[in-house]
This record gives C-alpha cells, structure tokens and sequence, in this order.
C-alpha cells in the first residue's frame, strides 16, 4: 500500500500529451497498489498550471516554485522532488521517458536508493510491470523491490488522461542552496518548426538516408506533411548525415511513436528503427529495394523509387481530401 | 586530467536477439559481443579529450563475467592506457552498476567519468545518472559536444534534448553520458592491438568491494513480442491511397 507521485512536466506552459499519458500511468499503477495518484509541478510561475494538472482525476498536486526552477537542470530538480518524495512518503515515483524523464528520473532514484524500471508499458495486476528491452525483442516481466520505487513509462502504451474532477492543489516551499546546483543552464537551441510535436501527431512521415539530402526533406517530405497534418520523423541515418535535427531520430535510442498512420520513406528498416514505431496502427513503407526489412512490418509497401512515388503521393492526398 | 571510462559488454546491436523458451533469458550461443555502442563513443571522446590536453590518463572500467575482458582488450587497442574489470557473475540492476563505479571513482580521483547513455542489451538509461547523484558531481547526459575550459576545470556540453540541443556548463568533476552524434569512433589499430596485450587490465572480484549490490530491479521472465502481420504490396500510389482511406480509414 503506498501512493503514486507524477512528475507532470510541461512544455511552454503546457501539458503535453506524454505528460497526460504518465498521469494515467500513474492511475493504473495507484489502482494497482491501492493507494491515491498524485503528481507534482515544478517550475517558475507555474500555479495555474498546478491547478490544470488538478483537473486530470489525481488526488493532490503539489506545487513548488520558484526562480531556481525556472529551466529544469537535474540536480536543483532532483532535490526538490527527492524531498517531496520523503515528505509524502511516496510509494511509486512516475514520469515519462522523455529527455527530460530520463535525465531526472535515475538521479532521485539513486538519491532515494530506490530501484528504477525504465520505458514501462504496463503495471500489471499483480505487482509487476512490463517493459521491452533489447531494442523491443525482448518484453520482460520485472520487479522493483523495496520502496521506495521509480518507473518511467512509455507515453504511447498509455491513453491521455482525461479531465475528471477536481483535485486538491498543494503549494510547497522548498528552499534550494542556489550555490549547491552545479550545473548552469546557458542556452536553449530550439530546432524551429510549424509541423506538430512528433510524440504528440497522429500521423508521422519519417525519411531516411535514401532521400539523399536535407533539402530533399523539404522538397519531398515536407509537402506530402503539409497535407496529411503530419509530424516529420527521421531515421538514424538521416539525423547523422545532418539532413535533420537530432531531435527527430525515431528509434531504439532516440524518441518512441504510435500514431495511426506511420509512412517510412527511404528506411530500410533496422531493428533500432522498428523499436521506435512498430506500435504504430497501420505502417506505409515507400521503398526501392523490395527486400528491405521494413517491409515485414509495412501493413501497405510500396516498392518504388521515392522521388517518383512521394510526390505522387502528395498529389493523390490532395485530391482525396478535395 | 584522469578520465574513467565505463564499458560494458553487450550483443552486437547487429544481432538477432531471440529468447530462451524457458523464457529464462536470451540465446547467447552464437551471439558475437561488442563494446556497448555508447561506451565505445564514451572512449573515443577520453581519447580526443587526451589527445588535445596532450596527456592524462583514461581508464576503463568493466563490470561482468571473465568474458568482458575480451571488451576492455578492445578499448585499450582504441588507446586507453589500462582496464579495471570487476568480476561478477550476476547481472546488476544499474544502481548496482552505479554503487560499484561510485566506489571506483572514488579511489582512483578520477577528474572526470566518460559513459555511455544506455546499455542496448537492458535499454535502461539510468547509470550515468545514478552515478552522478552519488558523488553529488553535476551531470550532462545525451552529449552531443563537450568543451572543457582551458584550466580544465569547467566543462561546456551541448546536450541532445527534447525540441533542440541544450547547452550546460558545470565545473569539474561531473558525470557525462554520450549520445550518438558526439563522435565517430575509431578502430583499433594493429600496432594498438600489439600494444593493448602489454597494457594493465586488473581483476577485481566484486565481493572484494564491500558495496551492496542487490538488485532492486529483477527481470522475472522473457518472452518474445507479438509478431507484427506484415508484408502486403501494393501496386501503385493510386491503390495505397485508396487502401489507407477506405480499408485503414487513417486518411
Ligand atoms: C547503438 C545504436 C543505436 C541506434 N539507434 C537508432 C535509432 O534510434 N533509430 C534509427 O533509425 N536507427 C538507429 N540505429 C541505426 C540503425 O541500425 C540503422 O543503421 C539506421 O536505422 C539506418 O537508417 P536508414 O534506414 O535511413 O538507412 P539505410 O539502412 O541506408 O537505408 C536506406 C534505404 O533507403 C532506400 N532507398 C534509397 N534510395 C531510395 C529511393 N530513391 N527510393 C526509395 N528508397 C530508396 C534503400 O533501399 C534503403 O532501404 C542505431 C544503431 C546503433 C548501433
Ligand atoms: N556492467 C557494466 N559495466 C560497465 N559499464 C556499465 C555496465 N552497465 C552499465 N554501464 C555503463 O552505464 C551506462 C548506462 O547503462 P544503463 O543504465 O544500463 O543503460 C552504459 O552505457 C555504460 O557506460
């Protein structure tokens, strides 16, 4: 018996998708245990925020603010929710597997001595939880031991919370040494874009090494975005022959996606990719080489030559939703 | 400037992993084992790092079976001067891996620790972390650049995050996790592979360390993920987005 504690981070004052996923997360996991979900809210200015995440079915949320806050850096971060941790007595510590999660999460529960699952996708009825490893070949049933615990979850195995009640919100003061955060924040390079959030889109367009270039990405790609709505993604190889931002990579080591309707294009499909979105709902593959991997995945492949059959595709879109 | 280099032995990412029907583990007969991609980025940067000051020493650090020698063997033909390899039979959760670097880095004064993001054989991502919060050093993880500062005693790393790149600066010592695009490894050289037969790599039996070890974190069973129904073709953009709008209904 013990209670769940979300850590909701929020993005440009909001709340992401992934964030509502780890409320839900935590709901699940609070049912399990049979304790109370709560989560937290840390930042500069963030009380309406608190009282937004109130809204999403959790019983408290506990609010600290303050300047120390204002970019989230891990150690100020960590001993602030280390210590929210101790004073709720807090069973399960929850958040998603976000740069940010991942950074953070680890950090408090090493602070804690408390044992950490990563990229959870289910907390199971009887106190287990499952998550992938091995790139997504292995799906392993796991155990944390002791208490207190910490997980970060998988935010596409999990719906968005829904708006349900109002929970209690709950101001903390935690004083922070300014002198004990070691680490500064200096600069924020925002890779500038109008295409939704790749983690929050329902259709995602991926490219690979086989459009050749980044002005390829915005000759090809982009248009055929533009009319399905879409979030652009990328592999590997895309991000590390620079013709995209880092921050696009699909894949084992870089950002998980389900969307409805995943189109790679130019991807060969490496089992490092597939772990990135083989959850997705119906799978495009839009490639040359009819052997490649992707294929064995694809619910639809296209075998072609993509600077034909992408603007085609385009063209096709339009006329559909004309 | 003494830069310690966790490296762990992992199957090579290029493997098919398949499952043990006991669902005990996974098939290891056959498997060929590397460095873990990340560590072996991790090396490199040491290496630059002590090429540019033009000296210092990097150390590797291995937690594992006897076998993980043979990957200390290969950091050190990369250019590490010596290897320290912790012998344990049992798997550790990674704040296991993280107690045992602790104690590590604490008696070798290392200046600064150089590691992999994540393991690709757990993909749990938390060493570096954990590590960094038990020496209560600052941590940068997910580098895609580190800067040190001409007195070596500050660091500026560019980080791969969320939306963009973060830049942090954070005085030394602190913990730094490489991410993908920090730098392209080097092979060994056959000279390097002559010369890393001569180099000290040292045994120590876990036992011998005096850290509790036990694992928070137990992975009670294995099994394969569901296949995926893969595979139809179709024959024209025509017929996909006929497909996809009135059979798939996503568009
Ligand atoms: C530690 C580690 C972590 C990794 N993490 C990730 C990860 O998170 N995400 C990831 O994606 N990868 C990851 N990888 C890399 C992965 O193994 C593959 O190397 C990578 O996914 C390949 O990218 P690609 O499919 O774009 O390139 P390639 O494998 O080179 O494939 C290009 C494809 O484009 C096709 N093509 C070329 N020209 C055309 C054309 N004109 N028309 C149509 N098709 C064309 C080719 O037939 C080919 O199939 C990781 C690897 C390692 C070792
Ligand atoms: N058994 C090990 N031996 C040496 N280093 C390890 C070991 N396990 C983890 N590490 C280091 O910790 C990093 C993160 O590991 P993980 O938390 O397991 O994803 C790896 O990239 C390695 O640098």
């Amino acid at each position: 018996m013990g209670d769940v504690l979300v850590f909701a981070e929020h993005v440009k004052g909001k709340l992401p998708k992934t964030t509502l996923a780890a409320i839900e997360a935590g709901r699940q996991a609070a049912s399990r245990i049979g304790g109370a979900c709560h989560a937290v809210v840390l930042g500069k200015g963030v009380d309406a925020l608190g009282t937004e995440t109130a809204s999403y079915g959790v019983r408290k949320v506990f609010v600290v603010d303050g300047d120390a806050l204002e970019h989230y850096v891990a150690d100020a971060y960590t001993e602030v929710l280390a210590d929210v941790m101790k004073q709720k007595t807090i069973d399960l510590l929850v958040a998603t597997s976000t740069a940010i999660g991942k950074d953070l999460l680890p950090r408090v529960a090493a602070r804690l001595g408390a044992g950490m699952a990563s990229d959870v996708v289910h907390f199971n009825e009887d106190g287990t939880l499952t998550r992938p490893m091995y790139a997504g070949n292995v799906i392993a049933t796991v155990k944390l031991e002791g208490s207190p615990r910490v997980a970060s979850i998988r935010a596409t195995a999990f719906d968005a919370a829904k708006k349900e009640g109002a929970g209690e919100v709950e101001k903390l003061s935690i004083s922070l040494d300014p002198a004990k955060g070691k680490a500064k924040f200096v600069a924020f390079n925002e890779t500038k874009s109008d295409r939704p959030v790749l983690t929050e889109a329902s259709i995602v367009v991926s490219g690979g090494r086989g459009l050749k270039n980044g002005e390829n990405f915005t000759t090809y790609l982009e248009p055929l975005c533009e009319v399905l709505g879409a979030a652009m993604g990328a592999s590997r190889a895309a991000v590390d022959a620079g013709f995209v931002p880092n921050d696009l990579q699909v894949g084992q080591t870089g950002k998980v996606v389900a969307p409805t309707l995943y189109i790679a294009v130019g991807i060969s499909g490496a089992i490092q990719h597939l772990a990135g979105m083989k959850d997705s709902k119906t799978i495009v593959a839009v490639n040359k080489d009819p052997e490649a991997p992707i294929f064995q995945v694809a619910d639809y492949g296209l075998v072609a030559d993509l600077f034909k059959a992408v603007p085609e595709l385009t063209e096709e879109v339009k006329k559909l939703k004309h | 400037m003494k830069i310690l280099v966790p490296a762990k032995r992992v199957p090579d990412p290029n493997s098919t992993i398949k499952v043990k029907p006991d669902g005990s583990g996974i098939v290891t007969d056959g498997l060929k084992w590397v460095i873990n991609p990340f560590d072996e980025i991790a090396i490199e940067e040491a290496l630059r790092i002590k090429e540019k000051l033009g000296g210092g020493e990097v150390v590797l650090i291995g937690i594992g079976s006897k076998a993980s020698s043979e990957q200390l063997r290969t950091g050190l033909a990369m250019g590490a001067d010596r290897a320290i390899l912790v012998v344990s039979e049992d798997a550790l959760d990674s704040l296991g891996v993280a107690r045992v670097l602790h104690k590590l880095v604490t008696d070798e004064k290392a200046d600064v620790v150089l590691m992999g993001k994540q393991a690709i054989d757990a993909d749990s991502n938390q060493a570096g972390q954990m590590l960094a919060d038990l020496l209560s050093w600052p941590q940068a993880t997910f580098a895609s650049k580190v800067e040190l500062a001409a007195d070596q005693k500050s660091a500026q790393v560019t980080r791969e995050v969320d939306g963009g790149l973060e830049v942090l600066s954070m005085p030394l010592p602190a913990v730094i996790t490489a991410d993908l695009r920090l730098n392209e490894p080097r092979y060994a050289s056959l000279p390097g592979i002559m010369k890393a037969r001569k180099k000290e790599l040292k045994e120590i039996p876990i036992g011998d360390l005096g850290v509790d070890t036990t694992p928070r974190l137990k992975v009670l069973k294995m099994e394969p993920p569901l296949k995926r129904q893969g595979g139809r073709k179709v024959a024209s953009v025509q017929e996909l987005v006929q497909l996809l709008h009135s059979e798939a209904k996503v568009i």
